[in-house]
Order: structure tokens, then sequence, then C-alpha cells
């Protein structure tokens, strides 16, 4: 049937045959997207007498909001915090990679890094749609280096930077500049630390807590300032104490601001994190949890030996680990991975497993309006999977940029 | 009058929704002859829905040339309100139907001027050619659509204040808050459902017996105004056996006989 619309001439696309996650729950019910966007089936009826152009039979997939990954240190042999000429050719190939695990859009991480490399990075890359050439980049996750020397994990030790003048003049003369930036992991415990907390979060920035020694006092008191997310919960920080929890007790606080949220990022790769473990911080507080990849430069490189840079990396299954050793190098697991295990080792609903890696990072990165959502008026960033959470496909702006093969 | 009996609500919800399909199916319609179809809302109807949905599923039946009249909006009330009548038929009906939207004509209660959209409302039923079946369902108080005690069996489209009964008994729908329940509706007029050739009453339920039994067995009376279809040419009465409950066993034993479902009229 022809369309009839007087608002907008777009096509309009209708999924049918499929269940949405729509107010945390899956329906049995059709999608509907025009221009990008998740339209309202019921205003086109009554207001003006629509239909849709085109329809799509998703044999039953579940829909789910993109996956949005906030910590991904590269992949497929490119690491992101590598001073190149053409770092964005780099991004833009992880980017249209990560699309089959369903990400529509990412923080690309960078680890402790000398202010040269910051300087020649940053301004390569803008925070930018997705599309066909691949997932969106929602701006720099930026781990360091005002962090913790005791719990600087692979972190090089020697550009590990406290705060010297105070304020943002050291993070200016650190990374060169604030645009384009999603979020800063810091250490709280640092000297000047809370008033820099404080102006990143006036400018809009998402601070995140980590690769730190602080107490829980000095974690509320940086949540206090407006820190929300804490970087890879267990890792990196002190580990739980029944007499001071550390960062770990932002969990259970109840020195959160009235209204506000504390996130934590959760490496649910089996091996990161005790499932255990994993199982307690979910039990304790399951609105917070952010799935994360944190994946590094070997995800996605099939097993064997590889050679990334200065290193030589042995990769056995979702274990990588410094050539000859058992040293873990880093993550490898990939963002549907990584929902399918959280899944099985909480025993969490499906809902509440999309919802981590979509719903969650969204309202972490305070996008949530347009991304994160299948909402009326949302991007329509999505991706279709079976009942065991494999990815069938991936949509960005309600195009297919992604489709398993046969 | 026919009365037809069902053994439960989803046999007289299948029965009801069969008669739609055979006479849109017996009618042919195409791009130059529409079927126009009234159509109620509320829990009766429901499993009647539902099975026309299947129909439509099946491709037992289509209703692209198919044009639908609802009965009643209430006035006030957000279009996107979830009880709405728009979204009940939304999500209950052409939201899973292949009916064209620009015939799909509801009463809009949110109208700037409430009399010129029920005077529109009648002429767009002229326009279609008058109304070929009328589906409607009967309150605890006898009334058609918002037509309640004291409309004029004569009446048209036109704004009416909904009696203390109605707004009890839609208060489940408001979470039981009497205060949240609109107050006035736009409605068809007795006389609009009088004009369709035919007519189809669902009543279901131990709780409409007593209308039922006021409406077919007492005489033509404006304070039970499902009454007035005592003088259509062709009305049919779908109930469930709880329905019947209120009226003389001479009725029911007629209408269950034999002879009688054979009868035109």
């Amino acid at each position: 049937m022809p369309s009839n619309k007087s608002v907008s001439d777009a096509a309009i696309t209708q999924f049918i045959n499929c269940r949405i996650l729509r107010d945390h729950r899956l329906h049995r019910d059709d999608l509907w997207v025009r221009e990008g966007k998740v339209l309202d089936p019921e205003k086109l009826f009554f207001d003006e007498k629509g239909y849709a152009d085109k329809r799509v039979d998703c044999e039953g997939s579940i829909i789910a909001p993109g996956f949005i990954d906030v910590q991904i240190n590269g992949g497929y042999g490119i690491d992101f915090s590598q001073a190149s000429d053409d770092v964005s050719s780099g991004v833009s190939f992880v980017a249209k990679k990560i699309l089959q695990h369903g990400v529509t859009s990412f923080c690309p991480t960078l680890v402790t890094s000398p202010p040269a490399v910051y300087h020649k990075v940053l301004p390569q890359i803008k925070v930018s749609d997705g599309g066909e050439h691949g997932a969106g980049v929602l701006g720099f996750h930026l781990e360091g280096p005002f962090i913790s020397v005791e719990k600087k994990g692979a972190h090089p030790e020697q550009f590990l930077r406290t705060f010297q003048s105070g304020g943002i003049k050291d993070l200016m003369e650190a990374y060169g500049g604030l645009d384009n930036i999603a979020m800063v992991t810091l250490a709280p415990e640092l000297g000047g630390s809370q008033s820099v907390v404080k102006e990143l979060c006036q400018r809009g920035i998402t601070v995140s807590l980590g690769h730190s020694v602080a107490n829980l006092s000095q974690a509320e008191e940086a949540v206090h300032h407006g820190a929300s997310f804490i970087t890879h919960l267990f890792n990196a920080m002190l580990p739980f104490h029944h007499r001071d929890p550390g960062i770990v007790g932002l969990l259970t606080s109840d020195q959160i601001p009235a209204g506000r949220t504390v996130y934590y990022g959760m490496i649910a790769d089996g091996i990161h994190t005790n499932p255990a473990a994993l199982r307690i911080a979910h039990r304790a507080h399951p609105s917070g949890l952010v799935l994360v990849t944190d994946a590094i430069t070997a995800m996605g490189l099939p097993p064997g030996r590889h050679t990334l840079g200065q290193q030589v990396i042995e990769i056995q299954g979702l274990h990588a680990y410094v050539a000859g050793t058992k040293t873990l190098c880093g993550s490898i697991a990939t963002m549907d991975m990584c929902v399918r295990h959280f899944k099985h080792a909480s025993g969490c609903s499906v809902e509440e497993a999309l919802e981590a890696a979509s719903l969650h990072p969204a309202k972490l990165l305070g996008v949530s309006h347009r991304k994160g959502t299948l909402d009326y008026g949302s991007d329509a960033d999505l991706v279709l999977l079976d009942d065991a959470l494999n990815v069938e496909a991936t949509f960005i702006s309600g195009q297919e940029v992604w489709r398993k093969g046969p | 009058m026919r009365l037809v009996i069902l053994d439960d609500y989803d046999l007289a919800s299948e029965w009801a929704a069969k008669y739609i399909r055979n006479r849109i199916i017996q009618f042919k319609p195409s791009a130059d002859r529409y079927f126009t179809l009234g159509l109620p809302t509320g829990s009766t109807p429901y499993g009647c829905y539902q099975k026309l949905i299947e129909f439509y599923r099946s491709g037992d039946i289509s209703f692209k040339y198919v044009k639908t009249f609802n009965m009643d909006e209430y006035v006030g009330l957000p279009r996107a309100h979830p009880e709405s009548y728009h979204s009940y038929m939304w999500n209950n009906f052409f939201k899973h139907i292949d009916i064209d939207p620009a015939n799909a004509h509801i009463l809009d209660g949110n109208a700037e001027d409430l009399e010129t959209e029920c005077q529109a409302y009648e002429q767009k039923i002229a326009e279609a050619g008058g109304i070929e079946l009328f589906v409607g369902g009967i309150g605890p108080d006898g009334h058609i659509a918002f037509n309640e005690p004291g409309s004029s069996l004569v009446s048209r489209t036109r704004v009416k204040t909904l009696a203390k009964d109605t707004i009890v008994a839609n208060a489940r729908f408001f979470g039981n808050d009497l205060n949240k329940v609109p107050t006035m509706a736009l409605t068809v007029g007795v006389g609009t459902v009088m004009d369709a050739k035919e007519v189809m009453i669902l009543i279901t339920g131990a709780h409409k017996a007593f209308a039922l039994y006021k409406a077919i067995e007492e005489g033509v009376n404006h304070m039970w105004t499902v009454s007035a279809f005592q003088q259509h040419p062709r009305t049919i009465f779908v109930c469930d056996e709880d329905a019947t409950l209120e009226l003389r066993v001479k009725t029911v034993k007629y209408f269950k006989g034999p002879s009688s479902t054979d009868d035109a009229e």
C-alpha cells in the first residue's frame, strides 16, 4: 500500500514476528522505524493515516537496543592507545568489526599514555554516528593517567600523573583538550582530585573511579561531586573488606545523592571476575551493572600466537596470555559473549542481561533519551538475537549493517 | 429479532466473529463498494476481535475494503491515554489487521468544537453509504453506546454526560478512582444505530442479564435504550447462557429451538 503521510515522506519499516524489549520486558509486538528513529505506530495510524512501506520478518527473533561498550581498548590487531598518524582508520576498522557482536555505539578507550600520545590521538577522532561503516563513537574513555601507582595494573608506571596545578589545568596539559571525551577514569584519593571530578561533571564528562586505593569515604566524596561509574569493579582497587568496603562499598552506600545511580563496569568473561563475585555485585545492585568488554588488541584474532607491538600474545579460547606464560594480558571476550555469560552466571532474566549492555550504559553516559532503548523517538540502533542471545543481525538508524551468514 | 444463545463467552465471541466474517465475505467488498461496519469497545467484544484477528491471520478475511465507525469516545481524555477508545481499538484490533487507516473512524473527544465533530461524523457515515452492520454491546443500565437512560430513542451523534452507573462500571479501568473517570463522551445516537441495515448486540455475563431482560422482554423504553431495537427490522442479540438468567424459560426455549435459528427475523 502506498504511504499517505502528512508529516514525512520517508519510508516506514515495520519489523514483524519479533519480541521487542520495552519497559523492561520482552513484548510480542511490532517495531516501527522511520528516518532512523523508532516510530509510534498508533500516532502514525490516527494522526497521519499512514502505514508501513516495508516489512522485515524477524522470524521470532528478539529485538534489543544495540549494545553500547564503554570500555574497549582496541581489537583485531588495532590498539587505540598507539600514536599513529591515522588513528581514525584503526578506530573505523574496529567499529565495523564490532557490529557483528551487536555493538552499535562505543567509547574508544586509551590506557595511561604520555601527553604526546594523547595530543596526537585525541584530535583525530570525533563523536560520530554509526552506520554501514561501523558502530557510532560516543567519545573517548580516558583511563588514566591520574590513577594510583599501587593499582596501575598493566598501565605503564612512568606515565602516571598527579594533580599539580589543581583543577582542569592538569587535564588540559595531559590530554591537550577535553573535546570528544565521554568519560575519564581517575583515582579519587589523589590530592586535588575532588575539584577535578566536579569540573569534569560540570562539562558533561562522566567521571569513573578506578585503578585506585581509595576508601569508601573518598569514593563517596567523589560521587557527591558527580562521579557516577566504577571502572571494572573488583579489578585494580582495594578488595572488599567488611570494615572498609572501599570503592566496592559504593554498590550499597547510603551516601549516594537522591535520584542518582552509581554504575559499575563488569568484565563478564568468566575470567577477570569469579562468577560468585559477579553474583554478589549483581544481587547487591542489579540496576547499576554495566557490561564492558575492556577488550584489548588481541580481541577478535584467531587462536594461536600474535605479535602486537612489542608483545607476543598467545590466545587460547577466551584467555589471552603473555606468550609462554600463564599471565593474563587483557580480555578478548566480545560483548555478545559477555551478555550470554552474564546471564548464565547470574541467572538473571533475558531482559536484565540485555539492559546491562544497552540501557544501563546509555543512562550512565546520559544518552538514554536516544540510545539504549526502543522508546518512541530513540535512534533505531537494534540488535536481533535468537533465544540463546546469539547475534543474528545488527541495525543502525534502522538500516541493516550486519547479518549473520548462513 | 434473533436471539442466539451460546454456552459461554468464547463460543459467543466466535459466533459473532464468524457472522461478521461471513457478512463481509458475502458482500464481496471492493474499491467501489466498501463494507461499512459499526464497532463497539469494552470487555464484551474483546473475544470477538481476537477471533476476527485470527481469521485475518489465517487468510479467511481482509479488511482492505472495510470502513469502520466506532460508537463512542471519551471527551477530554488524551488520545494516547491507555484507556481511550482510540488506544483500545489500536491495540486490540487495528494494529493486527490490514485496514486502511483512512477508513477507520473514531469520534475525536478532543476536538475544538464537539458539536461540529458530531455532525461531521454523521456526515461521514452518510457519505460512506450508511452502516451495513452495526455491532454493539449493552451497559448494565441497558444503554447502547453512551445513550444513557433517558436518551431520546431517535437521537443522533452528540455529547452526553455519563450516568453514575456507567462511571462506576468504568472505574476499574482507571485504578478504581472515580475521580479519574471521564464524565462526558461523544456517542452515536440511538437513531444513528437504528439507521444501520443490520444490528448485532453482544451480551455476555450474569451482570448483564437484567439489562437483557429489560431490553427484549419489556417494552420499548428510553430508560433501557437497547429496547429501541425491538423496532429494527434486522437485529441479532448474541449472548451466553449467563446473560439469559433473567429471561423467561419460555423465551430461551423458543430461541434455542431448532426452527428459530433459521428464521430471518
